[in-house]
């Protein structure tokens, strides 16, 4: 008790202290502290809709649902420090109900300076490119792997960044148990090497280690209790052409997702661009042979991922093209991504009068070769390494395939258009881990008219249809059509009217899932009513997908930023 | 008087505790001289197009700058990017300002972001956030998000989403703060 009395004292006198160094230093230099923050609430009501499969049974318990957010940060000059409140009360549907419940989900203390940056709490960090570390927040998809404990970052020299991080990562309203920890190395050439820094040619080299224990309990398994990935990087940029490597490796790590093989993990990712003024051509390429790496080796679904593996395929924006979305395979895949953007000049034949902008994109992703070991129980040590698998070979099987055509041309002051179309095999097998795969055909076309400088107004139909199967059935859901209507009025006001159909499809009946919405803007702050369904399906952001269940009802979203 | 092994612990720890408060107190209250503001722009490492570690305390013009976060797979930020790339040598012009497009691309896309610019021919200064910290620390939810910020890189005005049109707003407040007579509550 005396030492709760002493330490009372001790904060008054210095809040007292402080509070005068503050006012002081407000009219010699300016710096004062300040807040800032953002918040978002999603209220969505759900109801009985038995033309799209929700009867009573599938129906939550609550009328409506709610997942809210509220950040608050506090600076002052190379201090600050920030809290973040989530209440999932209880979480939408398609979001795991672990989330269920309310509460301060994060909170830090950081100081940064030119040199050193220290975080202590929960925070977000990335290595490279995620191949061995990546923290974020995703919360349409209800990720947030974020770390808590401690981060320095330090810049001995000019152009050298070391980071360290140790934690916990964050797991719904609990930590996972295991312990990562990380270092990271980043060296710019031409920063530190006097001799280049006025060269033209840029090279930047990197390089970090992740490891991460977890306690083995387990009576039967030996398994490893830390275990450590590595990771190396090479930038290389001249002009307009821009290299990106990285190579990651990662130690045995038997668990859940891998099927409890002992084989060491590997990726390689390669980035290739070329552009000026006009024209731009990127080429992709990524591998990955038993990747997945989490803080816990049971865990599954989105939880707990230390890295970040990411799709190279393009990422769609319209509804159809987004039906089929590709998720990176953790366990094995290999692809490639090539991708031209051209823009044909004003007042030439294809120009015309505002130039016309074209796309062409193709990606590709296979499995990757692999050769089942056998055990054989009477060897002297067990070969747990489940497979091996050659670099330089491609597996048979296609995981995903699309090719991408977009056109976009203004006609005039008031008129633009879109055309677009998507060639698709997809491997719903493989991806969703049901049915077979499928092939679809989609079309686009998205034509805006700007009615006045203030009113405008925006079109899109869209087509996809799907391959036949033996029986002459559309495979999956067969065709759609979906068609919207955008009328805004800048800078506050917006309607919108969509609707997707299902057209040939033998299974069921088919319906419409029609949405309207409604918002206003003002600033950073936005609400948006709507009402209407969704479709039953897989929402991705970035190549993680989480399922999203049919829903039918009522909406609002509040945000704001302050 | 014999102590518990906890009650050893507790104390222990309520020690620490005036410790760690009592030189975090002393560290904070040393903070307050000393220091050039930066405006309303937090400091966070991001990166250039060409993959160099950039920190946003560096962003910085004579005039002022429209700060927007965008993303190559989000169709109203290309559309407000394209809206004022279509005036934005004359309105630099006139108002002496800059933008600066800040991509949240993350590793998936970020290497489509050099290319497609140019493929666009746009002429922005583009940087590249791929773990979403520069636009946490901007307290933004989602993009398009866009800021105008005076020479002082104090934000003067912000907005999310985009509607055809709403590049005029933004014209029209660049050229007040260019003739000095711009205030917020309009």
């Amino acid at each position: 008790m005396v030492i709760i009395q002493k330490i009372n004292k001790f904060l008054l006198f210095t809040i007292f202290f402080l509070t005068i160094r503050i006012g002081f230093s407000q009219e010699e230099n300016e710096l004062t502290p300040k807040i800032t923050g953002n918040f978002e609430t999603i209220l969505q009501s759900y109801q009985i809709d038995t033309l799209i499969g929700i009867s009573s049974e599938q129906l939550p318990d609550e009328k409506i649902l709610s997942n809210s957010f509220l950040t608050l940060n506090y600076t002052f000059g190379k201090f600050s420090a920030g809290v973040k409140y989530e209440a999932y009360l209880n979480a939408l549907q398609g979001y795991d109900n672990r989330y269920n419940g309310h509460g301060i989900s994060g909170r830090f203390a950081s100081y940064i300076s030119d040199e050193i940056e220290i975080t202590a709490g929960n925070f977000y960090e990335q290595f490279g490119n995620g191949l061995i570390l990546r923290s974020f927040e995703e919360r349409a998809l209800g990720i947030d792997n974020s770390i808590d404990g401690m981060r320095v970052k330090y810049k001995p020299f000019s152009g050298i960044k070391l980071t360290g991080i140790i934690g916990k990562q964050r797991y719904y309203w609990e930590h996972g148990s295991g312990i990562v920890k990380g270092l990271d190395c980043e060296i710019s050439l031409n920063q530190t090497i006097k001799k280049l820094s006025n060269k033209k040619i840029k090279i930047l080299l990197g390089g970090g280690i992740v490891s991460k224990y977890q306690k083995n309990s387990d009576p039967v398994y030996n398994f490893p209790e830390n275990v450590s990935a590595f990771s190396g990087r090479l930038n290389v940029s001249r002009n307009g052409f821009v290299l990106s490597s990285e190579f990651a490796y990662k130690i045995n790590d038997p668990s859940s997702d891998n099927g409890l093989i002992f084989k060491d993990g590997n990726a390689t990712f390669l980035n290739a661009s070329w552009s000026k003024k006009g024209i731009g051509i990127l080429i992709s390429a990524l591998r990955l042979d038993n990747m997945s790496f989490r803080s816990d080796r049971t865990a599954s679904l989105n939880d707990l991922n230390i890295n970040y593996l990411p799709a190279i395929t393009k990422n769609h924006s319209y509804f159809l093209t987004s039906m089929y979305p590709f998720s990176t395979q953790a366990n094995g895949q290999i692809g490639l991504n090539t991708e031209i953007f051209y823009t044909f000049k004003k007042n030439s034949f294809l120009g015309g009068k505002y130039g016309t902008n074209v796309n062409i994109n193709f990606s590709v992703v296979n499995a990757i070769q692999k050769t089942k070991i056998i055990i054989n129980p009477n060897a002297d040590i067990l070969n747990l390494d489940g497979y091996t698998s050659n670099p330089y070979a491609i597996g048979d099987e296609n995981y995903y395939k699309d090719l991408n055509l977009e056109i976009n041309k203004k006609l005039n002051k008031s008129l633009k258009f879109s055309l677009v179309y998507v060639y698709e095999d997809y491997n719903k097998y493989i991806i969703q881990g049901k049915d077979s795969s499928l092939h679809a055909d989609i079309f686009v076309f998205d034509f805006s008219v700007k009615l006045s400088s203030k009113y405008a107004v925006r079109f899109e139909s869209e087509y996809l249809t799907t391959n036949k199967n033996s029986q002459n059935e559309p495979v999956d859901f067969g065709n759609w059509i979906a068609g919207l209507i955008e009328f805004t009025y800048s800078p506050h006001w917006f309607i919108t009217i969509t609707d997707q159909y299902n057209t040939g499809n033998s299974k069921h009946d088919s319906a419409h899932y029609y949405n309207f919405f409604a918002g206003y803007t003002k600033g950073a702050n936005r609400i948006q009513v709507g009402y209407g369904r969704q479709r039953e399906g897989i929402l991705c952001v970035g190549g993680i997908c989480r399922n999203v269940p049919a829903a039918s009802g009522f909406n609002l979203t509040l945000s704001s930023s302050f | 008087m014999k102590l518990s092994k906890q009650k050893k612990l507790q104390l222990r720890n309520n020690g620490l505790k005036t410790i760690f408060s009592f030189a975090f107190l002393i560290f904070l209250t040393s903070l307050s001289f000393s220091q050039t503001t930066n405006g309303d722009i937090p400091s966070v490492d991001i990166k250039t197009i060409n993959n160099e570690v950039y920190n946003t305390s560096e962003i910085n013009n004579e005039g002022p700058i429209f700060l927007s976060f965008w993303a190559t797979w989000c169709k109203p930020c290309i559309q407000e990017l394209s809206a004022i790339n279509e005036n934005y040598s004359d309105w630099q012009e006139e108002t002496g300002f800059k933008v600066i497009a800040v991509s949240i691309d993350d590793t998936r896309s970020s290497a489509r972001v050099a290319p497609f610019i140019n493929g666009k021919a746009w002429e922005f200064e583009i940087l590249l956030d791929e773990n979403s910290m520069f636009k946490r620390a901007m307290n933004i939810n989602n993009v398009p998000h866009s800021f105008i910020l005076d020479k002082n890189k104090k934000i003067v005005w912000q907005h999310s989403s985009f509607s055809p049109g709403d590049e005029n707003e933004i014209y029209e407040i660049l050229k007040k703060l260019k003739d000095g007579n711009y205030s917020e509550d309009k």
